[in-house]
């Protein structure tokens, strides 16, 4: 019996790749989080949405300990990522943020060459390997599908790039460090349609080799790539099912006031 | 392995920081234990009451009201030259001319404050003495009014600039709903928005005035090294910053009570400048947060 | 009716006298410039910038103090240059929103406004008398490092200021410790700005003159520095030594170096403003 339940808490585990318990957020005495539990699948595409304001960028941040920064900046609970609570003192943020990488709302590629913005983050680590960091360059350009149009001149800035190619970009660069879960908070709202399309089937592919939480305002668009969605309201979560039955036949009146546009 | 790196990169660089509030301390002990010996063989009250100042004569006096009155009459004389025309500058830039005209005219502005003094001490001199002596009659070749306009040249930037910052961060409903009322730019501006910008104003007044009294070339150079108590405009006088030059320049002894009169006039000067410095930070402080 | 009226003129002269104002400082300006370049043109050849400073008027040249003044701009810059951007990555990274970093700014914002000359008599008995390094280049180097280290600090603070905050947040994300963030991204991106903050910084103290006469940097200097621990004269000081000079020859000298010093002072103040220009651009 108990065999059977250690096994069935591995395979938990694995299956659950980040998980809060009992999570409270706090910014000074502002309450921002105010109890969540969840769990979030591995290789699946989990989509946050809400109202502005509801917590959703702060709950996402917890992962990959952003929220550190922000002053007044306090929390409660757990946050597990693999059954390892990342909150822990002895925890190595820097070591945390290789594992758990983020895309922010508006591309924010360094002021550097193209080929400068991929090879940071392994640079950063000490690798110095020239071969090594070109090779991780073009395979990370060629995941996003950059390559073809920047493989003539890596060493042109990256700012010379439209929006949607630098968000790409910036995809392309968390990808260099092989993290195993992807945030994404916002990615495609800065962009023009045709970039957001490219993006959201990028994302969708990706699927296959990375866990994936996306922040979205667009509730189409969480309806069209994601796995699960969890609606956030007000620091707490209302409602979190597949995404197919909460868009379709979601449980709470909230969630359904939400995606009808009763309110935004 | 990492960490500790980090931590003592961390430690340096706080290292760096603490340097500045080292070099503070140092002015403040550097200069009030040379006051110290000073006042041990001069007492306080003839230090500041005794109309003379003759520490390198044979009759010694170690009154510091003389190189005050030089002190402060230079700078008066700067200041209500400079307060006006600065505050006009200032006034005329924000409000009437054009944008294009601000964006060249501020950088040309600030190269009056960029001339070295020894230049404008100069000036001063060579130039402006002279010109003032064609029809002041009795114009000593070394006086305050010479020194004091040209320092008011100096400091007209640190008037007219700061003030235009004010005037520029006024909200633009103020002057909407002036001109509405049918105001011309003139009455909107003395009665509207320099009350509103008057902390900045002021505090670009207190700068102003900091500067002039802590200026030394172009006083040593044009106003003379003469301590006179005295609010003649007319006749040689010397500051405080003069004074320190002129024994500086000459075979004082170290340790001895000569040398450490300039530290006596050191302190002074520099009690006044903290004063003055320590109200417009509080002002601009307090400024800042209302535009918050 | 007449209100109107008598307002408007009342507006229309002030606008007069409003630019009547802002010219009269650069118009006072151009004609000292005038007069100066007019006394001191013709002195200026090879022979005066080469030449030592001598008792005649005709043969003295002002090649020590140009020296000294290359010398002390040297040291002050290797003084001031990692001292300040230290303290101000501090201060802008590392301890935003404290208590100690409050402190530090009053503290820096006031020794901003400290006279030229009080860092004058810092210097001598610190530098000078207690540190025994003399009237020496080093003394005076450490002297002015001191005075213009605020400027320095503003300035460096100001650049990492402008780096936007995505930059860091990116930085982050990916694994980078604050000090890689700081001198991978930051540094780079704000050199611009610093490099403008410390040519403004070096032009102001290439005109300092009190302090330097206060630590005992000599008038009559026959040599140009040779090591640190040399004394020296600077540009500034031989020009106010000239003028205290009462034959016209050396008023004539005085104006011929004023115009080397006005050169140097402008020249650094305008390529501080093309950096500044480049540099803002850049994050376009």
């Amino acid at each position: 019996m108990k065999e059977n339940k250690d096994t069935l808490d591995k395979s938990l585990k694995r299956k659950h790749k980040l998980q809060a318990k009992g999570v409270k957020v706090f910014y000074d005495d502002f309450m921002a989080i105010k109890g969540i539990d969840m769990n979030i699948r591995a290789n699946k595409i989990t989509a946050f949405i809400g109202p502005s304001g509801c917590g959703k960028s702060t709950f996402l941040r917890l992962f990959n300990r952003m929220n550190d920064y922000v002053d007044g900046f306090r929390m409660e609970g757990e946050i597990l990522i693999d059954g390892r609570n990342i909150y822990k003192k002895k925890v190595n943020v820097e070591q945390l943020r290789k594992q758990v990488g983020m895309v922010f709302q508006k591309p924010n590629p360094f002021p550097k060459s193209i080929y400068e913005n991929v090879a940071y983050g392994l640079k950063i680590q000490g690798i110095k390997d020239k071969a090594f960091l070109q090779n991780k360059v073009e395979e990370s350009l060629k995941q996003v599908g950059l390559w073809n149009e920047v493989q003539d001149d890596l060493n042109k800035s990256a700012l010379a790039l439209s929006g949607g190619q630098q968000q790409r970009l910036c995809i392309a660069r968390t990808l260099a460090v092989e993290p195993s879960i992807i945030l994404m908070d916002e990615p495609t709202s800065a962009l023009d349609p045709i970039s957001t399309a490219k993006i959201e089937e990028l994302i969708y592919e990706l699927k296959e080799k990375y866990t994936i939480v996306i922040v979205t305002h667009n509730m189409q668009q969480a309806g069209r790539i994601s796995d699960y969605t969890a609606f956030f309201y007000m620091g707490e979560l209302i409602e979190y099912d597949k995404s197919k039955k909460l868009f379709t036949n979601p449980e709470k009146q909230q969630t359904e006031n939400y995606i009808t546009g009763r309110f935004g | 392995m990492r960490k500790l790196k980090e931590t003592l990169i961390e430690k340096s660089l706080l290292g760096s920081a603490l340097v500045t509030i080292a070099v503070t301390v140092g002015i403040i002990l550097v200069l009030s234990i040379e006051a110290v010996n000073f006042f041990r063989e001069v007492s306080i009250v003839d230090f500041l009451t005794d109309t003379q100042w003759t520490p390198l004569y044979t009759d010694k006096h170690f009154g510091i009201l003389p190189l005050l009155s030089g002190t402060l009459l230079t700078s008066f004389i700067a200041i209500i030259f400079a307060v006006p025309v600065g505050l006009s500058i200032s006034i005329y830039i924000s409000e009437y001319a054009p944008r294009s005209f601000r964006k060249t005219i501020k950088p040309a502005l600030e190269l009056l404050a960029a001339v070295p003094t020894v230049v404008y001490g100069f000036f001063a001199l060579t130039v402006v003495t002279p010109f003032l002596q064609s029809f002041i009659p009795g114009l000593s070749g070394f006086n305050s009014l010479s020194a004091g306009l040209v320092m008011g040249i100096m400091i007209i930037p640190f008037i007219s600039s700061l003030s235009e910052d004010a005037l520029h961060a006024v909200p633009n409903s103020l002057r909407e709903a002036a001109y509405g009322m049918g105001s011309t730019k003139l009455q909107n501006a003395f009665r509207v928005l320099v009350p509103a910008a008057s902390s900045g104003i002021i505090v670009s007044i207190i700068l102003a005035i900091s500067r002039a009294i802590g200026e030394t070339m172009i006083v040593a150079i044009a106003a003379g090294q003469q301590p006179r108590l005295t609010l003649d405009p007319t006749v040689p006088v010397e500051t405080i910053t003069a004074y320190i030059v002129q024994v500086s320049l000459g075979d004082v002894q170290h340790g001895s009570l000569e040398y450490r009169t300039i530290f006596a006039a050191g302190i002074t000067l520099f009690i006044f400048t903290f004063l003055l410095n320590t109200v417009s930070y509080r002002i601009r402080k307090k400024f800042r947060e209302k535009y918050e | 009716m007449n209100n109107i009226k008598t307002n408007r003129l009342k507006d229309q002269a002030f606008k007069i006298w409003g630019i009547a104002c802002t010219f009269l400082g650069l118009i006072l300006l151009t004609i000292f410039i005038g007069s100066i370049l007019i006394d001191g043109l013709q002195r200026i050849d090879w022979d005066f910038i080469t030449s030592l400073p001598s008792r005649k008027a005709e043969r003295a040249g002002i090649y020590t103090a140009l020296m000294g003044s290359v010398w002390i701009l040297v040291f002050t810059t290797i003084i001031a240059l990692p001292l300040g951007i230290a303290a101000a990555i501090y201060l802008e990274e590392y301890a935003k929103h404290s208590r100690l970093s409050s402190l530090l700014e009053v503290n820096i914002s006031n020794l901003a406004g400290v006279p030229s000359i009080i860092y004058g008599l810092l210097g001598l008995e610190v530098f000078v008398r207690i540190m025994e390094m003399g009237a020496s280049v080093l003394a005076g180097s450490f002297t002015l490092a001191l005075l213009i280290l605020p400027i320095v600090i503003v300035a460096t603070r100001e650049s990492l200021k402008a780096v936007p905050k995505s930059i860091r947040d990116a930085s982050f994300a990916l694994g980078a410790s604050k000090w890689q963030t700081v001198s991978q991204q930051l540094l780079p991106a704000s050199f611009g700005g610093i490099l403008t903050g410390v040519i403004l910084a070096l032009s102001r103290a290439v005109g300092e003159t009190a302090p330097l006469i206060v630590i005992g940097a000599l008038a009559y200097v026959p040599f140009a520095p040779e090591s640190p621990m040399d004394e020296f004269s600077v540009l500034p000081i031989q020009i106010f030594n000239w003028i205290s000079r009462p034959k016209h020859g050396f008023e004539v000298n005085a104006a011929a170096a004023i115009i080397v010093l006005l050169l140097i002072t402008f020249i650094l103040n305008g390529v501080a403003v093309y950096f500044r220009n480049r540099w803002q651009n850049k994050f376009k």
